[in-house]
């Protein structure tokens, strides 16, 4: 049959589509020498929990930087050296209470202040967490470890635009007295996108 | 457009797969990916309301199917080939095999006429209207009521900035809705809250 003759070739491998971009990208002189490396390198050095967590630290020991941060977080994330990209003109800083808990989403993609609060992780991008987490708030969390008494309110930011939102979350009661980098050491990815609590 | 994108209140799926300290990247080739399309962005080849207007485009069966750097994959390969900078076919030749790219695109729009600016404390509609284009409003809140409680800066307007569209930026709104609103009889009580353009929105009036 005629047909068969223009049978589709079958779809080349994910890492040979990369390859064939990266290489036509290459033939073209669109790699400017070292930034790849550079993107990269942030992606796993720079872009990481840790600087979120020295915000936390900072905020649960520095009355003033508390205040700072919640009125305007980008201007208080930038004040501590981090870096936040020019789209992201404005981070939205949700604290936690005893009676209030946050916990942060993206359900068309994957938004997330990631300069802050480092990349997101796997799950976070996943069609369970993005369809869920706004309609059965208290059950995902719950599934995920994190099971709430019913009098605490639960609010859930859905980062639908471009400003970001991280959470700022309980200082942990067994922490009084420790320096700002031993708390920095025990805030987690996980208790940012409010997910966790510490 | 009401793509396959909009999951959330989506029902059918199951728990989240989550492990504590979850790795971002398990290959080189999604590292190499992340680079490149930020890459991109940065040399002005696209913006990032073309970059994820692409990823909406993919073929639903593929959209589902593919892994959070497949789609950005295809994104980025997508819009150098509407972009001139490489062809289907290169592409498809280096690759040595069949390079899925998304569906063509709809036109875009530019900001809704009768614009209003919203203070923490108004109440709001979000419209009750429809683009084949690019848009940031999810489905879920489409029609429903809310209280702004956030004002952002300016911000280009995705359903325009996707498509080249002339338009004026303008702000979003944390509008604050109730879960048991947005889905009657069937949500866990909560309070969501969605970043929502302007023109997304008209004052509550009733």
């Amino acid at each position: 049959m005629a047909e068969s003759m223009h049978v589709r070739p079958s779809v080349a491998s994910v890492e040979q589509r990369v390859a064939a971009i990266d290489a036509a990208f290459e033939a073209r002189n669109l790699k400017p020498a070292g930034a790849i490396e550079q993107l990269e390198h942030a992606a796993d050095e720079v872009w990481v929990p840790r600087n979120g967590a020295r915000v936390v630290a900072r905020a649960w020991t520095d009355p003033a930087y508390r205040q700072r941060l919640l009125a305007n977080g980008r201007d208080a994330v930038l004040e501590l050296g981090l870096t936040m990209p020019a789209h992201h003109r404005h981070l939205v800083v949700l604290e936690n209470t005893p009676r209030v808990h946050n916990v942060i989403c993206c359900t068309l993609c994957s938004c997330t202040a990631f300069t802050v609060i480092g990349l997101p992780p796997d799950w976070y991008k996943d069609l369970e967490y993005r369809s869920r987490i706004v309609r059965q708030s208290r059950t995902v969390l719950k599934e995920m470890g994190l099971e709430l008494p019913p009098e605490i309110e639960i609010r859930v930011w859905d980062t639908t635009a471009d400003t970001r939102y991280m959470v700022l979350p309980l200082r942990p009661a067994h922490s009084a007295g420790s320096s700002e980098d031993q708390l920095a050491a025990i805030v987690t990815k996980e208790s940012m996108i409010g997910v966790a609590r510490l | 457009m009401d793509g396959m994108h909009d999951l959330g209140g989506k029902q059918g799926f199951g728990p989240v797969r989550y492990a504590l300290n979850a790795q971002v990247f398990h290959a080189p080739w999604e590292k190499r990916v992340n680079a490149l399309y930020s890459l991109a962005v940065r040399l002005g080849i696209f913006n990032m309301d073309e970059y994820r207007h692409a990823i909406e485009r993919m073929e639903p069966r593929h959209y589902l199917s593919a892994s959070y750097y497949e789609r950005s994959l295809t994104s980025l390969a997508t819009l150098c080939v509407e972009k001139g900078i490489v062809t289907a076919e290169e592409l498809e030749r280096r690759a040595g095999g069949a390079f899925p790219l998304a569906r063509p695109g709809a036109p875009g729009r530019s900001n809704a006429a009768g614009r209003e600016r919203f203070q923490p404390g108004d109440r709001v509609r979000v419209r009750d209207d429809h683009t084949p284009g690019h848009a940031r409003m999810p489905g879920y809140i489409r029609g429903k009521r809310g209280v702004v409680v956030g004002v952002s800066p300016a911000y280009p307007f995705p359903d325009a900035h996707a498509h080249g569209v002339e338009a004026d930026a303008e702000p979003t709104y944390d509008v604050r809705f109730a879960a048991e609103d947005l889905w009657p009889h069937d949500a866990d009580p909560a309070l969501v809250h969605v970043g929502v353009f302007e023109s997304y929105l008209a004052r509550d009036d009733g």
